[in-house]
């Protein structure tokens, strides 16, 4: 019997206090079409950075055909055959196709590169694989879909019988997708093996042989293709004991007391341009009762950082929102502030925080000025809040004078909660408010957005993570190419009704 | 991190460097065929050992004081100031102007706030132009301050020998009122020397700089904004007038140190008066840890070197200091992460 072609054992990886990888298992024998599958922050990626050597596993063993690989280097792992081909492209835009192509194994005359070989080398592995590129062209000028075509040659070009690709679809048109799964599928049958990192559910069963499924780290599912259903899969993303436990212990607490008060907070018709042009929100438009959650549940990358942003006032946008009966496009960040927005941005070490910052510092950021006595600051007022906050947030170190940064992940997201919560407000705005932090803070966290729901507030939930949006929201809207797809009552929202439109299949459903 | 912890990651890597220096400079001696000893002797001697020598230290160093302030409180925002070489000449040119202005006998304090307004505006203007490109069409500010030097040089050449000048000189003619006291006229043993009470002007601006940055709300933003752009934005604050109000405000701060010899020790304006003196400022700015008490200390430094290069000159060439010099920038520059670095891992060793 030939030898599998990876075989992962018991993987773990962790950073810092966030473990992305634990005892994560992965077989895929040779010349299929692999699926590893799995929520945002399910360790996929790292799962294959360990295994094409970008990373180093804390513990666990990595074989490849047979021998054992572990703790190999990315070129030990090209000199094996074994390539991966990133999300983000790593191009050098002012070069050709070809250039691009041999770039780290270029083919010289003597001290001089040969030009006219590569792009004739370039050109047969083409045509070969086809995967169709003009050698000659510059990267610059090519389009997405095709520039990822030369990642894959860069790839192949090195000698990669293993090829993996992380989430190859998202930044490709419908009919770019239908060209790559043909590329995929000629590569296995000349014997290739494709792993293919993805969470769009219906290209899985399309166009893989067998799949495995990834949930906070470890694998808990491995089936083959043919049968599968989307539902079967997106149950094993998400997790059965998740969606019990929200049953048991969330679902009566979710029965808020939003009443037929009117809305909070309106927004009408709300449309983002991005940078293409293109309408990154396309005409958005929702109401918030006073003490109700809407949750945005949906893939990451469907508008929700552009819609969130634009509410804030940190992104330019057509369409209108109200607060409690005010209008606040004209309005700047710091007037959306004064007039009760609330907002914990998705990212706290780009805008959450200033990480220099002390923690006393951070828990005044955005209100500073409402902290002042004329022109200066007033430490006094600024250290009795911190403690204030420090003490009901339990926020460790319970050093006000300490840098934010050397908080652990959890506790700079308490400093930023903290913060948003504590401050007068009406409506808001939180954003993937758990990301990253340990269990015992998501806990914490989701108790303080329950009470400020149930103190009349109107909140805005968008989270990456389903069981999130599901333990948390009196109402559910999925968001999928800028739009709302469907909004659905907290009664009908599950993994199973929600999945379907998540993956955009809206139609079929 | 504690209190101690950011003093001890602030002053080391200077105090390192420094050491860096000494290291080099024995080398650099030894190979003249001079003791080492002999040679800090008379550096120290012909510099802080007696008044003349410690007022051109003191002359010097008030400059410095400006110009590292002024990259200073540039780099606090995320800006890299590299204008302060013009931006100190345009505000010594346009107190020379106010000067001619000015009829005579008027009593320095009362002129004073006209100059030193003067001096700000003429920074101010050519640091504001880098800081409105960058705020409106995003042009980075070290091209356009580069160029803008080139430019502005030039323009106050021409100003100054086609419009203003004394004949047969690169000079304009004296002002006529509200100079500046030497510290000459009032302790006799200073005599000689041109330091003079500007450097009580550049003292207050230290002050107030580090009262406007570590107290006051606009200080705070403006840290922000150098520090994470995106949060500072987050926290409503308007990052493009942040942007081009601190290169203003950058370019005032060099632009007052031009009264430093215009007002308090030629009284007039000559071309190339202080010419280095802003690049310079990067340099003190960088040894200062961007902190005024660190520009102080690094502008007295760097002007101790400069002046002990004359003292020195009997024993090695001048030029040793200026390696001296660039050894410490070098020295900094590096060191800075690496003695980081360091720290953290000794603590981590202490704490485990």
């Amino acid at each position: 019997m030939t030898p599998l072609a990876i075989h992962l054992r018991g993987i773990e990886k962790s950073f810092g206090p966030v473990q992305a990888n634990r005892g994560a298992d992965l077989e895929v024998t040779q010349g299929e079409i692999h699926a590893l599958v799995g929520e945002n922050g399910a360790g996929k990626s790292t799962l294959m950075r360990i295994l094409s050597g970008l990373y180093a596993p804390n513990a666990g063993s990595i074989e490849v055909n047979g021998s054992d690989v572990t703790g190999w280097s990315t070129s030990e792992a090209i000199a094996s055959g074994v390539g991966m081909v990133h999300q983000h492209f790593m191009l050098v835009p002012t070069l050709t196709v070809a250039e691009n192509v041999i770039l780290g194994s270029e083919i010289t005359k003597g001290l001089v590169l040969d030009r006219a070989a590569a792009e004739r080398a370039v050109h047969d592995l083409s045509i070969r694989t086809g995967l169709a590129v003009p050698a000659n062209r510059l990267v610059a000028d090519l389009s997405v879909g095709e520039a990822q075509r030369v990642e894959i040659l860069k790839t192949l070009y090195r000698g990669a019988k293993i090829l993996i690709l992380d989430e190859p679809t998202a930044v490709l048109s419908p009919f770019e997708v239908r060209e790559l799964w043909a590329v995929l599928r000629s590569l296995r049958d000349a014997g290739g093996t494709v792993v293919l990192i993805t969470h769009k559910l219906d290209e899985v069963i399309e166009v893989s042989d067998s799949i495995t499924v990834m949930r906070q780290g470890a694998t808990v599912a491995r089936m083959s293709s043919a049968g599968a259903t989307t539902q079967a899969i997106a149950r094993a993303m998400v997790g059965r004991d998740v969606a019990l436990a929200l049953d048991a212990d969330y679902a009566g607490s979710t029965i808020s007391s939003a009443s037929a008060a009117s809305p909070l907070f309106e927004v009408q018709d709300l449309t983002v341009t991005g940078a293409r042009r293109t309408a990154v929100v396309d005409g958005v438009s929702f109401s918030i009762a006073p003490g109700e959650i809407l949750g945005i549940a949906g893939v990451e990358g469907n508008g929700q950082t552009e819609l969130i942003e634009a509410l804030a006032g940190l992104r330019d946008a057509r369409g209108t929102i109200t607060l409690a009966g005010r209008d606040l496009m004209p309005c700047s960040v710091r007037e959306r502030g004064d007039a009760g927005l609330s907002h914990i941005p998705e990212d706290r070490h780009e805008r959450g925080l200033v990480l220099d910052y002390s923690i006393a510092e951070n828990l005044i950021l955005g209100q500073q000025h409402r902290f002042t006595r004329g022109a200066t600051l007033d430490s006094a007022r600024i250290m009795g809040n911190a403690r204030d906050l420090i003490g009901r947030y339990d926020i460790r170190p319970a050093d006000p004078a300490l840098a934010a940064s050397v908080l652990s992940g959890g506790n700079q997201q308490k400093v930023v909660v903290a913060r948003e919560v504590s401050r007068d407000f009406k409506v808001l705005l939180a954003a993937q408010p758990t990301r990253g932090v340990d269990v015992g803070a998501i806990e914490f966290i989701h108790a303080r957005l329950r009470e400020a729901r149930d103190q009349g507030k109107a909140i805005l939930l968008v989270s990456a993570d389903l069981a999130e949006v599901l333990a948390l929201a009196d109402r559910v809207a999925v968001m999928y190419g800028g739009r709302f797809v469907t909004v659905m009552s907290r009664a009908e929202a599950s993994p199973d009704t929600l999945g379907p439109y998540m993956m955009g299949a809206e139609h079929a459903a | 991190m504690s209190r101690r912890a950011i003093i001890e990651e602030a002053v080391l890597p200077p105090l390192v460097a420094l050491l860096l220096a000494a290291v080099v400079g024995d080398a650099l001696i030894l190979t003249f065929g001079q003791s080492p000893g002999a040679v800090y002797k008379l550096l120290l001697e012909g510099t802080w050992g007696n008044a003349y020598g410690f007022g051109q230290v003191l002359y010097k160093a008030t400059t410095l004081v400006f110009t590292g302030l002024a990259v200073g409180l540039g780099l606090r925002a995320g800006l890299f100031n590299i204008g302060a070489e013009s931006q100190l000449a345009a505000g010594g040119f346009c107190a020379a102007l106010v000067g001619l202005l000015l009829p005579a006998g008027i009593p320095a304090l009362l002129c004073l706030p006209l100059y030193i307004l003067a001096a700000a505006a003429g920074g101010g203007v050519v640091g504001a132009v880098p800081g409105v490109l960058k705020a409106k069409f995003g042009a980075h500010e070290v091209i356009v301050t580069i160029m803008l030097n080139f430019i502005v040089l030039a323009l106050l050449n021409y100003l100054t020998s086609a419009k203003v000048h004394v004949p047969d000189t690169l000079h304009t003619p004296e002002i006529k009122s509200g100079a500046l006291p030497r510290l000459g006229d009032m302790f006799s043993s200073f005599h000689g020397s041109a330091a003079n009470a500007t450097i009580l002007l550049g003292v207050a601006t230290a002050i107030a700089l580090g009262w406007y940055l570590f107290r006051t709300r606009r200080g705070f933003e403006l840290r922000a904004v150098g520090l994470q752009p995106r949060a500072a934005e987050y926290a409503g604050v308007n990052v493009a007038s942040v942007t081009w109000r601190a290169l203003a405000a950058s370019g005032a701060i060099a632009g007052i140190g031009g009264l430093n010899y215009v007002l308090g020790y030629k009284h007039y304006y000559e071309e190339g008066f202080a010419t280095g003196a802003g690049f310079l400022g990067i340099a003190v700015a960088l040894v200062g840890r961007n902190h005024p008490v660190g520009i102080v200390v690094a502008a007295l430094l760097f002007a101790t070197l400069s002046q002990g290069g004359l003292a020195v000159n009997a024993l090695v060439p001048k030029q040793m200091v200026d390696v001296l010099q660039a050894v410490v920038i070098l020295a900094v520059a590096t060191s800075v992460p690496e003695v980081r670095r360091l720290l953290r891992g000794v603590r981590r060793r202490t704490d485990s």
